[in-house]
């Protein structure tokens, strides 16, 4: 499937501490924020810049059409190409992999993608609906028209298929927002325990407050290099090593129930009764994965990966995430959290950053803001952008940044690797 | 031609709410009303109306879908109108505590992914008469139709059979 690519690195990267509301910044001055803070850190100019992608999700949440170029304008990056790419949840894993295309096929040395979300122009009911805008308006907004609704039906599902309990969402959920204390960019660090999870209110079975992220003003930078130029930005440019992308049908109700596209690492017979993905497993999730492993040349993944930064805008979907990139078989996530085995000190550091449960979830730019933190944790540099070497691995080589849109309709794998 | 150097904006007694001085936050109203047409999907929506459920099925591979598509997810093939039975089971539920702004008055309402023997897909809608404790997975449903038809898909909603109650 694939013809020949350049090889294409990230160079440096910015990150807005996200906030539940930012009134005194507007979308271009955060970007701009993260933007000079990227270009600082590598002390590059604006000459040293081919060409954008811009990564936003929502126009109703800003009532603000082509806010890209607004962007693009007050970066002073025109008449630079530029374009703007949009799919929910995942706009920017799509979006890094858009700039990743743009190195990869010899057409820019250097690009940077740039994603922001302002969602405090809204109350947060008037956000979620303008959210649930992003499921058929035809058939699930009228009946439900609430994506808490729609993820909460699949953990419900998935409780039911493998035993999977409450508990082992809640941990999900400290785990996250423990990590999150560490990391000085995120809205919601908390020390919490499972039954402070569990006893917050209840928004839609099974999933409580805790189980879910929440709204934010944020933006994230990332700059992509081609190989050559990339040394000469940087000593520790980090390499992406394989990208994947999957997608599935828009209405939960229409999922298949077929076969488990298989990992290396699992057999036929290992999903005999299993059928899939039913409600219970995000399939473009398994698709993105097989994709982005096969390019990086991945056959363990649990053994072969690090670190983890996963769409986590449900502890459910954490969950489910596991399998679906094959760090355990299909059913056994539940165990895997409750295990441990996605702790900072684990067998892989699963949202180390905190995640979007508690980083924050300002949708355009949450997929370029895992891309950053992997960045520097490849780097070894968290030390120097989170003032704490506490979320620090000691020698990681391989990190995976995974962003996922609506109940899994579009999602994203990017592996990314430490060069020296 | 005119050539008026008094010319005066005129002035009006409507004013802006403002929210917050520094940074400077107003209230910005907006509202519109759609022109929305259920195109191919029409069919559907009449059908509530004659209390008939229709799915599509698939005129080349037989795959059968419990919601209106006019193409076949599977082959690309034109479907044909199919009514789903009126009895199914709970495939998954949930209740909804808050929503969106839109139905945060109707909460705290259940939401339920039908299946129907015999369909290869799930159909999505409100179960109402059973409380949260009440419903599980397999639970068998019965689709009920409105009167008074908002032509939306929850002209039609399910309730607990009779049997319902007593296997869970
Ligand atoms: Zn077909």
């Amino acid at each position: 499937m694939s013809g020949e690519r350049r090889n294409v690195y990230m160079v440096s990267g910015g990150v807005t501490k996200f906030a539940k509301a930012t009134p005194n910044m507007d979308f271009r001055l955060r970007v701009k924020k993260a933007f000079d803070y990227a270009m600082n850190d590598i002390n590059a100019d604006l000459s040293m810049i081919d060409g954008s992608v811009a990564s936003y999700f929502s126009d109703h949440f800003q009532r603000q059409l082509m806010s890209g170029i607004m962007v693009q304008d007050y970066l002073g990056l025109t008449p630079k190409p530029s374009k703007r790419i949009e799919g929910g949840g995942a706009t920017g894993g799509l979006a890094f992999q858009t700039g990743y295309e743009e190195i990869a096929s010899g057409r820019m040395d250097t690009c940077v993608v740039y994603g922001f979300e302002t969602m405090s122009h809204v109350n947060t009911w008037k956000g979620n609906e303008f959210i649930a805008l992003a499921s058929d308006t035809n058939f699930d907004y009228p009946v439900g028209g609430f994506y808490t609704g729609y993820y909460a039906m699949m953990a419900v599902r998935h409780m039911y298929e493998f035993g999977t309990t409450v508990e082992q969402l809640a941990q999900v959920s400290v785990k996250n927002h423990g990590n999150a204390i560490y990391n000085p960019y995120s809205q919601s660090p908390m020390k919490l325990t499972v039954e402070d999870v569990r006893n917050s209110p209840m928004v839609s079975y099974p999933l409580t407050r805790l189980d879910i992220c929440t709204m934010s003003d944020g933006a994230a930078v990332a700059i992509l290099a081609s190989e050559e130029k990339a040394f000469e930005l940087t000593d520790h440019p980090i390499l992406i090593k394989g990208i994947g992308t999957g997608t599935d049908s828009m209405r939960l109700s229409d999922r298949p129930f077929g076969k488990v596209p298989l990992l290396p690492n699992e057999k036929e017979s290992d999903y005999r009764n299993l059928k899939y993905p039913g409600v219970h497993s995000f399939r473009a999730g398994r698709t993105a994965a097989k994709e982005a492993y096969e390019m990086a040349g991945i056959t363990d993944p649990l053994k072969e990966i690090d670190a983890v930064e996963l769409h986590d805008a449900y502890t459910s979907s954490e969950i489910q995430t596991y399998e679906d990139l094959g760090f355990c078989k299909y059913g056994e996530g539940g165990q895997f959290v409750e295990e441990g085995k996605a702790d900072i000190n684990g067998e892989v550091a699963v949202n180390f950053s905190g995640g979007l449960l508690a980083s924050g979830h300002p949708v355009g730019a949450t997929g370029i803001m895992q891309a950053v933190f992997m960045f520097w944790q490849l780097q070894r540099s968290i030390k120097k952008h989170f003032g704490n070497d506490k979320l620090q691995l000691t020698n990681p080589k391989r990190g995976l940044i995974h962003s996922h849109a609506g109940t899994g309709t579009y999602v994203t794998v990017t592996v990314m690797e430490a060069v020296r | 031609m005119t050539i008026n150097p008094n010319a005066k904006m005129p002035e009006s007694q409507q004013g802006t709410e403002i929210y917050n001085f520094d940074p400077l936050i107003v209230k910005y109203h907006y509202e519109i009303d759609y022109i929305h047409s259920y195109a191919q999907d029409s069919e559907f929506f009449k059908a509530l109306g004659q209390k008939k459920l229709l799915g599509s099925k698939c005129k080349k591979c037989g795959y059968v879908y419990a919601t209106p598509r006019a193409h076949c997810m599977m082959c690309g093939a034109e479907t044909e109108w199919y009514e789903l039975p009126k009895e199914g089971r709970i495939h998954s539920f949930t209740t909804c505590y808050f929503g969106s702004e839109e139905f945060l008055p109707e909460t705290p309402f259940h939401l339920v992914l039908v299946e129907f023997d015999g369909v290869n897909s799930l159909f999505l809608g409100r179960l109402i008469g059973a409380d949260t404790e009440d419903l599980y997975i397999g639970m068998p449903i019965r689709a009920k139709f409105r009167r008074n038809l908002k032509i939306s898909p929850t002209d039609v909603y399910f309730v607990p059979t009779e049997e319902a109650g007593k296997k869970k």
